[in-house]
Protein backbone atom coordinates (compact mmCIF):
# COMPACT_ATOMS: atom_id res chain seq x y z
CA UNK A 1 0.00 0.00 0.00
CA UNK A 2 1.22 3.32 -1.12
CA UNK A 3 -0.21 6.48 0.74
CA UNK A 4 0.91 8.71 -2.50
CA UNK A 5 -0.49 6.76 -4.68
CA UNK A 6 -3.83 6.60 -2.54
CA UNK A 7 -4.32 9.83 -2.24
CA UNK A 8 -3.66 10.65 -5.87
CA UNK A 9 -6.41 8.44 -6.98
CA UNK A 10 -8.88 9.68 -4.53
CA UNK A 11 -8.26 12.67 -5.66
CA UNK A 12 -8.39 11.76 -8.86
CA UNK A 13 -11.92 10.36 -8.25
CA UNK A 14 -12.93 13.63 -7.23
CA UNK A 15 -12.07 15.38 -10.40
CA UNK A 16 -13.69 13.06 -12.27
CA UNK A 17 -16.91 13.57 -10.41
CA UNK A 18 -16.52 17.12 -11.46
CA UNK A 19 -16.55 16.25 -14.85
CA UNK A 20 -20.34 15.05 -14.64
CA UNK A 21 -21.53 18.58 -13.40
CA UNK A 22 -19.18 19.90 -15.99
CA UNK A 23 -21.03 17.80 -18.53
CA UNK A 24 -24.16 19.32 -17.64
CA UNK A 25 -22.86 22.80 -18.00
CA UNK A 26 -21.44 22.00 -21.46
CA UNK A 27 -24.78 20.78 -22.64
CA UNK A 28 -27.07 23.35 -20.36
CA UNK A 29 -25.23 26.17 -22.55
CA UNK A 30 -26.22 24.18 -25.87
CA UNK A 31 -29.93 24.00 -25.37
CA UNK A 32 -32.91 26.68 -25.94
CA UNK A 33 -33.45 28.27 -22.12
CA UNK A 34 -36.73 26.63 -21.80
CA UNK A 35 -35.16 23.28 -21.64
CA UNK A 36 -31.64 24.22 -19.56
CA UNK A 37 -32.81 22.79 -15.88
CA UNK A 38 -34.23 19.60 -17.67
CA UNK A 39 -30.50 18.92 -19.21
CA UNK A 40 -28.89 19.79 -16.41
CA UNK A 41 -31.00 17.42 -14.71
CA UNK A 42 -30.25 14.54 -16.73
CA UNK A 43 -26.93 14.86 -15.87
CA UNK A 44 -26.55 15.66 -12.49
CA UNK A 45 -28.96 12.90 -11.50
CA UNK A 46 -26.82 10.25 -13.40
CA UNK A 47 -24.48 11.35 -9.86
CA UNK A 48 -27.50 9.82 -7.65
CA UNK A 49 -29.02 6.78 -9.79
CA UNK A 50 -25.34 5.31 -11.22
CA UNK A 51 -23.41 5.88 -7.80
CA UNK A 52 -26.46 4.17 -5.98
CA UNK A 53 -26.30 1.06 -8.77
CA UNK A 54 -22.50 0.93 -8.39
CA UNK A 55 -22.57 0.14 -5.02
CA UNK A 56 -25.17 -2.07 -4.85
CA UNK A 57 -24.31 -4.48 -7.74
CA UNK A 58 -22.60 -2.14 -10.67
CA UNK A 59 -18.91 -2.53 -9.31
CA UNK A 60 -19.20 -6.37 -8.82
CA UNK A 61 -20.74 -6.96 -12.42
CA UNK A 62 -18.07 -5.15 -13.55
CA UNK A 63 -14.84 -5.75 -11.97
CA UNK A 64 -16.00 -8.99 -9.91
CA UNK A 65 -14.49 -12.63 -10.08
CA UNK A 66 -14.88 -12.96 -13.79
CA UNK A 67 -17.62 -15.00 -15.84
CA UNK A 68 -16.78 -16.88 -19.10
CA UNK A 69 -14.63 -13.45 -19.47
CA UNK A 70 -17.85 -11.48 -20.29
CA UNK A 71 -19.22 -10.62 -16.96
CA UNK A 72 -18.33 -10.40 -13.47
CA UNK A 73 -20.11 -12.10 -10.83
CA UNK A 74 -21.97 -11.03 -7.76
CA UNK A 75 -19.71 -11.86 -4.93
CA UNK A 76 -19.39 -8.14 -4.43
CA UNK A 77 -22.50 -7.33 -4.23
CA UNK A 78 -22.84 -4.06 -1.99
CA UNK A 79 -19.79 -3.86 -1.61
CA UNK A 80 -18.87 -7.11 0.01
CA UNK A 81 -15.39 -8.19 -0.02
CA UNK A 82 -14.94 -4.65 -1.50
CA UNK A 83 -12.23 -3.47 1.77
CA UNK A 84 -9.22 -1.48 2.40
CA UNK A 85 -6.72 -4.27 1.35
CA UNK A 86 -5.79 -3.78 -2.47
CA UNK A 87 -6.90 -6.31 -4.82
CA UNK A 88 -3.90 -7.16 -6.28
CA UNK A 89 -5.28 -7.78 -10.11
CA UNK A 90 -6.60 -4.09 -10.22
CA UNK A 91 -3.49 -2.15 -8.65
CA UNK A 92 -0.79 -3.38 -5.56
CA UNK A 93 -0.26 -0.07 -3.76
CA UNK A 94 -3.88 1.15 -3.35
CA UNK A 95 -7.25 0.15 -1.34
CA UNK A 96 -9.70 -1.69 -3.39
CA UNK A 97 -12.23 0.57 -2.22
CA UNK A 98 -10.58 3.72 -3.47
CA UNK A 99 -10.31 1.49 -7.08
CA UNK A 100 -13.98 1.34 -6.75
CA UNK A 101 -15.03 4.80 -5.97
CA UNK A 102 -12.75 6.08 -8.66
CA UNK A 103 -14.28 3.71 -11.41
CA UNK A 104 -17.43 4.54 -10.16
CA UNK A 105 -16.85 8.12 -11.43
CA UNK A 106 -16.32 6.81 -14.82
CA UNK A 107 -19.81 4.88 -14.19
CA UNK A 108 -21.69 7.81 -14.11
CA UNK A 109 -20.30 9.97 -16.13
CA UNK A 110 -20.72 7.84 -19.13
CA UNK A 111 -24.17 7.35 -19.42
CA UNK A 112 -24.54 11.15 -18.86
CA UNK A 113 -22.61 11.86 -22.03
CA UNK A 114 -25.66 9.97 -23.85
CA UNK A 115 -27.88 12.95 -22.80
CA UNK A 116 -26.92 15.20 -25.44
CA UNK A 117 -28.44 13.07 -28.06
CA UNK A 118 -32.10 13.18 -26.71
CA UNK A 119 -31.79 16.60 -25.23
CA UNK A 120 -35.10 18.44 -25.05
CA UNK A 121 -37.52 15.93 -25.62
CA UNK A 122 -36.85 13.03 -23.41
CA UNK A 123 -39.64 12.07 -20.67
CA UNK A 124 -38.02 11.63 -17.44
CA UNK A 125 -39.19 8.25 -16.05
CA UNK A 126 -38.45 6.78 -19.15
CA UNK A 127 -34.82 8.43 -18.91
CA UNK A 128 -34.36 6.50 -15.89
CA UNK A 129 -35.41 3.37 -16.61
CA UNK A 130 -32.87 3.40 -19.74
CA UNK A 131 -30.39 4.62 -17.82
CA UNK A 132 -30.74 1.76 -14.85
CA UNK A 133 -31.08 -0.67 -17.45
CA UNK A 134 -28.27 0.52 -19.83
CA UNK A 135 -25.76 0.76 -17.15
CA UNK A 136 -26.63 -2.86 -16.19
CA UNK A 137 -26.60 -4.74 -19.48
CA UNK A 138 -24.41 -2.21 -21.66
CA UNK A 139 -21.57 -0.17 -19.56
CA UNK A 140 -21.05 -3.04 -16.51
CA UNK A 141 -20.28 -5.69 -19.48
CA UNK A 142 -18.12 -3.51 -21.44
CA UNK A 143 -16.16 -2.42 -18.53
CA UNK A 144 -15.49 -5.97 -17.67
CA UNK A 145 -14.53 -6.47 -21.03
CA UNK A 146 -12.14 -4.31 -20.97
CA UNK A 147 -10.55 -3.16 -17.76
CA UNK A 148 -11.90 -6.63 -15.87
CA UNK A 149 -9.93 -8.75 -14.43
CA UNK A 150 -10.38 -11.71 -16.91
CA UNK A 151 -12.42 -9.67 -19.39
CA UNK A 152 -11.82 -11.05 -22.99
CA UNK A 153 -10.70 -7.69 -24.94
CA UNK A 154 -8.38 -7.30 -22.19
CA UNK A 155 -6.61 -10.87 -22.57
CA UNK A 156 -6.55 -10.32 -26.42
CA UNK A 157 -4.45 -6.78 -25.67
CA UNK A 158 -6.82 -4.28 -26.67
CA UNK A 159 -5.32 -0.94 -25.50
CA UNK A 160 -7.89 1.11 -23.25
CA UNK A 161 -5.57 3.12 -21.09
CA UNK A 162 -8.76 5.46 -19.98
CA UNK A 163 -12.08 4.13 -21.48
CA UNK A 164 -12.13 5.03 -25.25
CA UNK A 165 -13.98 2.46 -25.65
CA UNK A 166 -15.69 1.51 -22.78
CA UNK A 167 -16.79 5.14 -21.69
CA UNK A 168 -16.62 7.60 -25.36
CA UNK A 169 -17.66 4.88 -27.76
CA UNK A 170 -20.28 2.77 -25.93
CA UNK A 171 -22.26 6.15 -24.88
CA UNK A 172 -21.38 7.49 -28.62
CA UNK A 173 -23.05 4.43 -30.50
CA UNK A 174 -26.04 4.54 -27.56
CA UNK A 175 -26.43 7.96 -28.75
CA UNK A 176 -26.91 7.63 -32.89
CA UNK A 177 -29.52 4.60 -31.12
CA UNK A 178 -30.99 7.36 -29.38
CA UNK A 179 -31.36 9.56 -32.23
CA UNK A 180 -32.69 6.69 -34.72
CA UNK A 181 -34.98 5.86 -32.54
CA UNK A 182 -36.69 9.40 -30.88
CA UNK A 183 -36.68 10.95 -34.19
CA UNK A 184 -35.70 14.78 -34.48
CA UNK A 185 -37.30 17.56 -32.12
CA UNK A 186 -40.29 19.37 -33.33
CA UNK A 187 -39.05 21.58 -35.41
CA UNK A 188 -36.08 20.83 -36.68
CA UNK A 189 -35.62 20.41 -40.35
CA UNK A 190 -32.14 19.60 -40.61
CA UNK A 191 -29.68 21.43 -42.26
CA UNK A 192 -29.85 25.40 -41.76
CA UNK A 193 -32.96 27.69 -41.08
CA UNK A 194 -35.77 24.89 -40.00
CA UNK A 195 -39.55 25.80 -39.41
CA UNK A 196 -37.41 27.08 -35.78
CA UNK A 197 -33.77 27.65 -34.61
CA UNK A 198 -32.05 25.99 -32.42
CA UNK A 199 -29.55 28.43 -31.20
CA UNK A 200 -27.69 27.39 -28.14
CA UNK A 201 -29.24 30.01 -25.41
CA UNK A 202 -25.81 30.81 -23.42
CA UNK A 203 -22.51 29.78 -24.37
CA UNK A 204 -20.48 31.02 -21.58
CA UNK A 205 -22.03 28.19 -20.01
CA UNK A 206 -21.12 25.65 -22.62
CA UNK A 207 -17.33 27.54 -22.06
CA UNK A 208 -17.30 27.15 -18.46
CA UNK A 209 -18.40 22.68 -18.88
CA UNK A 210 -15.78 22.93 -21.13
CA UNK A 211 -13.14 24.19 -19.12
CA UNK A 212 -14.08 21.74 -16.06
CA UNK A 213 -14.40 18.96 -18.36
CA UNK A 214 -10.73 19.87 -19.17
CA UNK A 215 -9.77 20.29 -15.66
CA UNK A 216 -11.96 16.99 -14.33
CA UNK A 217 -10.11 14.93 -17.21
CA UNK A 218 -6.70 15.30 -15.88
CA UNK A 219 -7.96 12.58 -13.20
CA UNK A 220 -9.91 11.02 -15.85
CA UNK A 221 -6.72 10.14 -17.77
CA UNK A 222 -3.38 10.29 -15.14
CA UNK A 223 -5.47 8.68 -12.54
CA UNK A 224 -5.94 5.98 -14.77
CA UNK A 225 -1.86 4.96 -14.22
CA UNK A 226 -3.58 4.46 -10.38
CA UNK A 227 -0.71 5.77 -9.19
CA UNK A 228 1.48 9.00 -8.71
CA UNK A 229 4.11 7.76 -10.68
CA UNK A 230 5.77 9.05 -14.06
CA UNK A 231 3.12 7.11 -16.37
CA UNK A 232 0.59 9.74 -14.56
CA UNK A 233 2.61 12.64 -15.41
CA UNK A 234 3.03 11.17 -18.82
CA UNK A 235 -0.87 10.51 -18.96
CA UNK A 236 -1.29 14.21 -17.81
CA UNK A 237 0.73 15.67 -20.38
CA UNK A 238 -0.39 13.66 -23.36
CA UNK A 239 -4.05 14.86 -22.27
CA UNK A 240 -3.12 18.48 -22.16
CA UNK A 241 -1.26 18.79 -25.44
CA UNK A 242 -3.43 16.71 -27.18
CA UNK A 243 -6.77 19.14 -26.00
CA UNK A 244 -4.40 22.07 -26.86
CA UNK A 245 -4.10 20.86 -30.21
CA UNK A 246 -7.57 19.74 -30.87
CA UNK A 247 -9.08 23.10 -29.71
CA UNK A 248 -6.81 24.57 -32.32
CA UNK A 249 -7.47 22.16 -35.65
CA UNK A 250 -11.26 22.25 -35.02
CA UNK A 251 -11.15 26.23 -34.85
CA UNK A 252 -8.71 26.40 -37.27
CA UNK A 253 -10.72 24.12 -39.67
CA UNK A 254 -13.95 26.11 -39.26
CA UNK A 255 -12.43 29.48 -40.12
CA UNK A 256 -10.92 28.17 -43.24
CA UNK A 257 -14.31 26.15 -44.02
CA UNK A 258 -16.67 28.97 -42.55
CA UNK A 259 -14.79 31.93 -42.42
CA UNK A 260 -14.78 32.53 -38.58
CA UNK A 261 -13.17 31.27 -35.75
CA UNK A 262 -16.55 30.34 -32.75
CA UNK A 263 -16.05 29.80 -29.25
CA UNK A 264 -18.28 26.92 -29.56
CA UNK A 265 -15.69 25.43 -32.06
CA UNK A 266 -13.33 26.22 -29.23
CA UNK A 267 -15.36 24.40 -26.38
CA UNK A 268 -16.35 21.33 -29.09
CA UNK A 269 -12.49 21.00 -30.17
CA UNK A 270 -11.39 20.42 -26.76
CA UNK A 271 -13.89 18.27 -25.80
CA UNK A 272 -12.84 16.38 -29.38
CA UNK A 273 -9.34 16.22 -28.17
CA UNK A 274 -9.52 14.87 -24.90
CA UNK A 275 -11.92 12.10 -26.31
CA UNK A 276 -9.66 10.79 -28.77
CA UNK A 277 -6.69 10.90 -26.35
CA UNK A 278 -8.36 8.86 -23.58
CA UNK A 279 -7.94 5.29 -24.78
CA UNK A 280 -3.86 6.76 -25.65
CA UNK A 281 -3.28 8.31 -22.80
CA UNK A 282 -0.61 6.13 -20.88
CA UNK A 283 0.82 4.44 -24.17
CA UNK A 284 2.04 7.40 -26.30
CA UNK A 285 4.88 10.38 -26.47
CA UNK A 286 3.62 14.03 -26.04
CA UNK A 287 4.24 14.78 -29.95
CA UNK A 288 2.22 11.43 -30.63
CA UNK A 289 -0.59 12.67 -28.85
CA UNK A 290 -0.53 16.37 -30.14
CA UNK A 291 -1.03 14.73 -33.81
CA UNK A 292 -3.75 12.36 -32.07
CA UNK A 293 -5.40 15.75 -30.77
CA UNK A 294 -4.95 17.52 -34.45
CA UNK A 295 -6.49 14.57 -36.12
CA UNK A 296 -9.77 14.43 -34.13
CA UNK A 297 -10.39 18.03 -33.83
CA UNK A 298 -10.33 18.06 -37.92
CA UNK A 299 -11.82 14.67 -38.38
CA UNK A 300 -15.08 15.18 -35.49
CA UNK A 301 -15.34 19.05 -37.14
CA UNK A 302 -16.22 16.92 -40.20
CA UNK A 303 -18.65 14.51 -38.29
CA UNK A 304 -20.27 17.15 -37.00
CA UNK A 305 -21.03 19.09 -40.36
CA UNK A 306 -21.99 15.66 -41.95
CA UNK A 307 -24.82 15.16 -39.51
CA UNK A 308 -27.24 17.52 -40.84
CA UNK A 309 -27.27 15.57 -44.23
CA UNK A 310 -27.82 12.03 -42.43
CA UNK A 311 -30.67 13.70 -40.92
CA UNK A 312 -30.85 12.51 -37.76
CA UNK A 313 -31.46 14.62 -34.72
CA UNK A 314 -28.80 14.27 -32.20
CA UNK A 315 -29.17 17.63 -30.57
CA UNK A 316 -25.61 18.20 -29.08
CA UNK A 317 -23.46 16.18 -31.32
CA UNK A 318 -22.49 13.23 -29.02
CA UNK A 319 -22.11 11.22 -31.94
CA UNK A 320 -19.97 13.38 -34.10
CA UNK A 321 -17.60 14.27 -30.72
CA UNK A 322 -17.82 10.96 -27.97
CA UNK A 323 -18.42 8.35 -31.19
CA UNK A 324 -16.03 9.48 -33.80
CA UNK A 325 -13.95 10.93 -31.50
CA UNK A 326 -13.61 7.62 -29.98
CA UNK A 327 -12.82 5.67 -32.84
CA UNK A 328 -10.21 8.04 -34.02
CA UNK A 329 -8.70 7.84 -30.42
CA UNK A 330 -8.51 4.00 -30.39
CA UNK A 331 -7.47 3.29 -33.85
CA UNK A 332 -4.81 6.03 -33.26
CA UNK A 333 -3.52 4.33 -30.28
CA UNK A 334 -2.88 1.48 -32.39
CA UNK A 335 -0.47 3.65 -34.43
CA UNK A 336 1.38 5.25 -32.13
CA UNK A 337 1.55 3.57 -28.56
CA UNK A 338 5.02 2.71 -27.69
CA UNK A 339 6.18 0.33 -24.65
CA UNK A 340 8.96 3.68 -24.53
CA UNK A 341 6.22 5.15 -22.44
CA UNK A 342 4.71 2.26 -20.67
CA UNK A 343 6.32 -0.87 -20.41
CA UNK A 344 2.95 -2.55 -19.75
CA UNK A 345 1.34 -1.48 -22.65
CA UNK A 346 2.08 -2.33 -26.18
CA UNK A 347 3.46 -1.19 -29.73
CA UNK A 348 1.70 0.28 -32.19
CA UNK A 349 1.86 0.20 -36.35
CA UNK A 350 4.56 3.19 -36.05
CA UNK A 351 6.83 1.13 -33.47
CA UNK A 352 6.40 -2.23 -35.34
CA UNK A 353 3.87 -4.07 -34.42
CA UNK A 354 0.85 -3.55 -36.98
CA UNK A 355 -1.56 -6.15 -34.88
CA UNK A 356 -2.11 -3.81 -32.80
CA UNK A 357 -4.46 -1.75 -35.06
CA UNK A 358 -6.16 -4.85 -35.87
CA UNK A 359 -6.87 -5.50 -31.84
CA UNK A 360 -8.15 -2.15 -31.79
CA UNK A 361 -10.19 -2.19 -34.67
CA UNK A 362 -11.88 -5.47 -32.95
CA UNK A 363 -12.19 -4.08 -29.61
CA UNK A 364 -13.92 -0.74 -31.38
CA UNK A 365 -16.38 -2.95 -34.03
CA UNK A 366 -17.07 -5.53 -31.05
CA UNK A 367 -18.01 -1.91 -28.97
CA UNK A 368 -20.01 -0.33 -31.96
CA UNK A 369 -21.54 -3.11 -32.67
CA UNK A 370 -23.01 -4.49 -29.05
CA UNK A 371 -23.53 -1.18 -27.41
CA UNK A 372 -25.49 -0.03 -31.15
CA UNK A 373 -27.80 -3.24 -31.12
CA UNK A 374 -28.97 -3.40 -27.05
CA UNK A 375 -29.52 0.18 -26.89
CA UNK A 376 -31.25 0.59 -30.00
CA UNK A 377 -33.59 -2.57 -29.11
CA UNK A 378 -33.78 -0.84 -25.90
CA UNK A 379 -35.20 2.54 -26.54
CA UNK A 380 -37.05 0.44 -28.92
CA UNK A 381 -38.95 -1.39 -26.43
CA UNK A 382 -39.14 1.49 -24.22
CA UNK A 383 -40.78 3.68 -26.79
CA UNK A 384 -43.89 0.99 -27.53
CA UNK A 385 -44.52 0.40 -23.91
CA UNK A 386 -43.23 3.63 -21.63
CA UNK A 387 -42.96 6.26 -24.65
CA UNK A 388 -39.99 7.92 -24.55
CA UNK A 389 -41.00 11.49 -25.72
CA UNK A 390 -42.57 13.80 -23.40
CA UNK A 391 -45.80 15.15 -25.38
CA UNK A 392 -46.11 18.16 -27.70
CA UNK A 393 -47.32 20.48 -25.33
CA UNK A 394 -44.71 19.87 -22.73
CA UNK A 395 -42.05 19.63 -25.56
CA UNK A 396 -43.67 23.43 -26.46
CA UNK A 397 -43.50 24.47 -23.60
CA UNK A 398 -40.04 23.62 -22.59
CA UNK A 399 -38.69 20.60 -20.22
CA UNK A 400 -37.92 22.51 -17.22
CA UNK A 401 -42.00 23.97 -16.83
CA UNK A 402 -43.47 20.58 -17.76
CA UNK A 403 -41.34 18.45 -16.38
CA UNK A 404 -39.65 19.70 -13.42
CA UNK A 405 -41.65 22.90 -12.68
CA UNK A 406 -39.24 25.24 -12.45
CA UNK A 407 -37.50 27.92 -15.03
CA UNK A 408 -33.93 27.98 -15.29
CA UNK A 409 -34.13 31.97 -15.50
CA UNK A 410 -36.71 34.37 -13.37
CA UNK A 411 -36.30 38.25 -13.71
CA UNK B 1 -47.30 66.11 -22.49
CA UNK B 2 -46.13 63.53 -24.78
CA UNK B 3 -44.69 60.17 -24.40
CA UNK B 4 -41.61 59.84 -27.06
CA UNK B 5 -40.76 56.13 -27.33
CA UNK B 6 -37.00 55.71 -29.44
CA UNK B 7 -35.94 52.27 -30.49
CA UNK B 8 -31.73 52.68 -31.18
CA UNK B 9 -29.35 50.57 -31.39
CA UNK B 10 -27.74 49.12 -28.34
CA UNK B 11 -24.39 50.93 -27.89
CA UNK B 12 -25.95 54.01 -28.91
CA UNK B 13 -27.81 54.30 -25.14
CA UNK B 14 -25.00 55.78 -23.11
CA UNK B 15 -24.52 59.23 -25.45
CA UNK B 16 -27.96 59.45 -25.84
CA UNK B 17 -28.67 59.31 -22.32
CA UNK B 18 -25.74 61.78 -21.51
CA UNK B 19 -27.24 63.90 -24.22
CA UNK B 20 -30.73 63.95 -22.55
CA UNK B 21 -29.35 64.17 -19.13
CA UNK B 22 -27.57 67.48 -20.97
CA UNK B 23 -31.09 69.11 -21.54
CA UNK B 24 -32.43 68.32 -18.18
CA UNK B 25 -34.16 65.41 -18.95
CA UNK B 26 -34.89 63.74 -15.88
CA UNK B 27 -36.13 59.85 -16.24
CA UNK B 28 -36.34 57.83 -18.57
CA UNK B 29 -37.07 53.65 -19.15
CA UNK B 30 -35.31 52.08 -20.56
CA UNK B 31 -35.80 48.03 -21.62
CA UNK B 32 -33.73 45.67 -23.93
CA UNK B 33 -36.23 44.86 -26.70
CA UNK B 34 -35.72 42.52 -30.00
CA UNK B 35 -36.79 43.25 -33.34
CA UNK B 36 -36.49 44.29 -37.15
CA UNK B 37 -37.53 46.81 -39.51
CA UNK B 38 -35.68 47.03 -43.12
CA UNK B 39 -32.42 45.94 -41.80
CA UNK B 40 -33.66 42.34 -41.64
CA UNK B 41 -31.61 39.75 -39.89
CA UNK B 42 -28.54 38.21 -39.45
CA UNK B 43 -26.84 35.14 -40.27
CA UNK B 44 -25.24 33.27 -37.37
CA UNK B 45 -23.15 29.28 -37.17
CA UNK B 46 -23.21 27.17 -34.71
CA UNK B 47 -21.12 23.56 -35.34
CA UNK B 48 -21.51 24.74 -38.99
CA UNK B 49 -24.86 25.16 -39.28
CA UNK B 50 -26.39 28.10 -39.92
CA UNK B 51 -29.14 30.35 -38.45
CA UNK B 52 -31.18 32.97 -39.82
CA UNK B 53 -31.74 35.56 -36.73
CA UNK B 54 -34.37 37.93 -37.80
CA UNK B 55 -35.11 39.83 -34.39
CA UNK B 56 -32.01 41.78 -33.80
CA UNK B 57 -31.50 43.29 -30.03
CA UNK B 58 -32.41 47.04 -29.33
CA UNK B 59 -33.02 49.30 -26.54
CA UNK B 60 -36.11 51.05 -26.06
CA UNK B 61 -35.76 54.57 -24.45
CA UNK B 62 -39.34 55.89 -22.86
CA UNK B 63 -39.58 59.40 -21.69
CA UNK B 64 -42.40 61.31 -20.90
CA UNK B 65 -42.11 65.37 -21.94
CA UNK B 66 -43.85 69.00 -21.54
CA UNK B 67 -44.92 69.52 -24.85
CA UNK B 68 -42.14 72.78 -25.18
CA UNK B 69 -39.82 70.31 -24.74
CA UNK B 70 -40.57 67.57 -26.81
CA UNK B 71 -38.69 68.34 -29.95
CA UNK B 72 -35.62 68.96 -28.49
CA UNK B 73 -35.74 65.51 -26.80
CA UNK B 74 -36.64 64.26 -30.26
CA UNK B 75 -33.54 66.11 -32.25
CA UNK B 76 -31.90 64.86 -28.74
CA UNK B 77 -31.90 61.38 -29.95
CA UNK B 78 -31.62 61.72 -33.64
CA UNK B 79 -28.37 63.97 -33.03
CA UNK B 80 -26.72 60.94 -30.62
CA UNK B 81 -28.35 57.89 -32.25
CA UNK B 82 -27.97 58.40 -35.83
CA UNK B 83 -25.43 56.55 -37.44
CA UNK B 84 -26.49 56.85 -40.86
CA UNK B 85 -26.70 52.97 -41.40
CA UNK B 86 -29.12 51.06 -41.89
CA UNK B 87 -30.79 49.40 -38.07
CA UNK B 88 -30.39 53.15 -36.68
CA UNK B 89 -34.23 52.65 -35.04
CA UNK B 90 -37.23 54.81 -34.99
CA UNK B 91 -38.43 57.24 -32.41
CA UNK B 92 -42.95 57.35 -32.04
CA UNK B 93 -44.41 60.20 -29.95
CA UNK B 94 -47.53 59.60 -28.69
CA UNK B 95 -50.01 62.25 -26.54
CA UNK B 96 -50.24 61.35 -22.67
CA UNK B 97 -53.52 61.69 -20.96
CA UNK B 98 -52.40 61.65 -17.63
CA UNK B 99 -49.95 60.79 -15.20
CA UNK B 100 -49.50 60.29 -11.59
CA UNK B 101 -46.81 60.28 -9.57
CA UNK B 102 -47.58 57.13 -7.26
CA UNK B 103 -45.77 58.06 -3.88
CA UNK B 104 -47.67 61.44 -3.51
CA UNK B 105 -50.83 61.37 -5.85
CA UNK B 106 -49.50 65.01 -7.72
CA UNK B 107 -51.25 64.74 -11.57
CA UNK B 108 -50.17 66.69 -15.03
CA UNK B 109 -47.00 68.03 -15.53
CA UNK B 110 -45.32 68.37 -12.11
CA UNK B 111 -45.62 64.87 -11.31
CA UNK B 112 -42.95 63.85 -14.91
Amino acid sequence: MNGADTAFVLISAALVMLMTPGLALFYGGMVRSKNVLGTLMQNFIMLGVVGVLWALYGYSLAFGPDVGHVIGNLDWIGLAGVGFEPFKAYSETIPHQTFMIYQAMFAIITPALITGAFAERMKFSTFLVFMVIWSTIVYNPVAHWVWGDGGWLKNLGALDFAGGTVVHINAGVAALAAALVMGPRRGYAGYGNGVESFIPHNLPMTILGAGLLWFGWFGFNAGSALGANALASSAFTATHLATCAATLSWVGAEWIHRGKPTTLGAASGAVAGLVAITPAAGYVGPMSAMLIGLIAGVICYLAVLVKPKLGYDDSLDVVGVHCVGGITGALLTGLFATKLVNAAGGDGLFYGNPGQLWTQLIAVGVTVIYSFVISYALFWILDKTMGLRVDSDAEVAGLDLSVHQETGYSL
Amino acid sequence: MKKIEAIIQPFKLEPVKEALHAISVEGMTVSEVKGFGRQKGIREVYRGMEYQVDFLPKVKLEIVAPEDKVQAVVDTIIAKARTGRIGDGKIFVYPVAEVIRIRTGEKGESAV
